[in-house]
């Protein structure tokens, strides 16, 4: 038996309108990879996937496996708590990579580094 | 109390998740986690992390509520852009001077900043406090800083400064 058939047809319907949705921010930013101009544009995009196409999607999860096994399944409200903690990380990485190959090749306008001498470490503890 | 437990936060984190992946708060459960989140947290504290002085934390719940709102509002924001017809890039960097200097209140601030669709955290220099992001749809450089400053900063300095 599969998971739909275990769901009342109201609920089914809930969760396939939060699954919907949440594809929906997840392809729009994936859009916008394609469509905007440069890197530091393109990078916005995705931004759109992890945080309210995941919130739908987390939503559809914990409303769908809830409802289907009549116990409560908050374990899938983990993904959403990690997803949080750990974009930062990538998005900083890759941003600031990009921004130490501009400012080298001096191809456009960008913002000055700090001073010599004085450090710039990642703030991340 | 501090010998056992030098690390509450990080152990009731650790308890908590345990609790969710097993589904069950039988005994068991609860014995297993809090051995695990016991031992664990005690070698978070080998790695020598830096003291959080956390000073009322429930001013963390507005700026929680305040941060969703501007979540929702800034994706509607970029998926406007997005599927907007194609227009002159209006994206720049903006400097911010910060006066947070704490390691989790601006750790957190990233979070927010990076999960806020349109800006992305780019570079903080810790010798001058200075935070620069990228913003997508840049149209005024002066109340972004506002923004930031005022919006998130400052419950970030009351809670962790």
């Amino acid at each position: 038996m599969s998971l739909v058939d275990a769901l009342p047809p109201w609920a089914a319907v809930l969760v396939g309108v939060l699954v919907l949705l949440g594809a929906g921010f997840a392809c729009v930013g994936s859009l916008g990879l394609l469509r905007l101009r440069d890197f530091y544009q393109r990078v916005h995009a995705p931004t759109l996937g992890s945080t309210l196409g995941t919130f739908f999607m987390v939503a559809a999860c914990v409303a769908g496996f809830s409802l289907a096994q009549g116990r409560p399944a908050l374990q899938v409200l983990l993904i959403g708590v990690f997803l949080t903690l750990t974009t930062p990380i990538t998005l900083m990485l890759l941003v600031r990579a990009a921004l130490y190959r501009d400012r080298v090749e001096d191809g456009q306008q960008m913002p000055p580094p700090a001073p010599p001498g004085e450090s710039s470490q990642n703030p991340m503890p | 109390m501090r010998r056992w437990l030098p690390h509450p936060l990080m152990a009731g984190f650790l308890l908590l998740v345990w609790l969710l992946l097993q589904r069950s708060l039988a005994p068991g459960s609860w014995l297993l986690g809090g051995a695990l989140a016991l031992g664990l947290a005690w070698a978070f504290g080998k790695l020598q992390p830096p003291r959080a002085r956390l000073r009322g934390a429930w001013r963390l719940l507005p700026l929680a509520l305040r941060v969703v709102h501007d979540i929702v509002r800034s994706n509607l924001a970029v998926a406007g852009v997005v599927l907007g017809p194609r227009r002159r890039a209006r994206a720049g960097f903006v400097a911010i001077p910060l006066e947070l200097a704490d390691p989790y209140g601006l750790a957190l601030l990233a979070c927010i900043v990076t999960s806020t669709p349109g800006t992305i955290w780019v570079d903080h220099d810790p010798a001058r406090g200075i935070l620069l992001i990228h913003v997508l749809d840049l149209v005024d450089e002066a109340s972004w800083v506002e923004t930031i400053k005022r919006r998130y900063e400052r419950p970030l300095l009351e809670v962790f400064q």
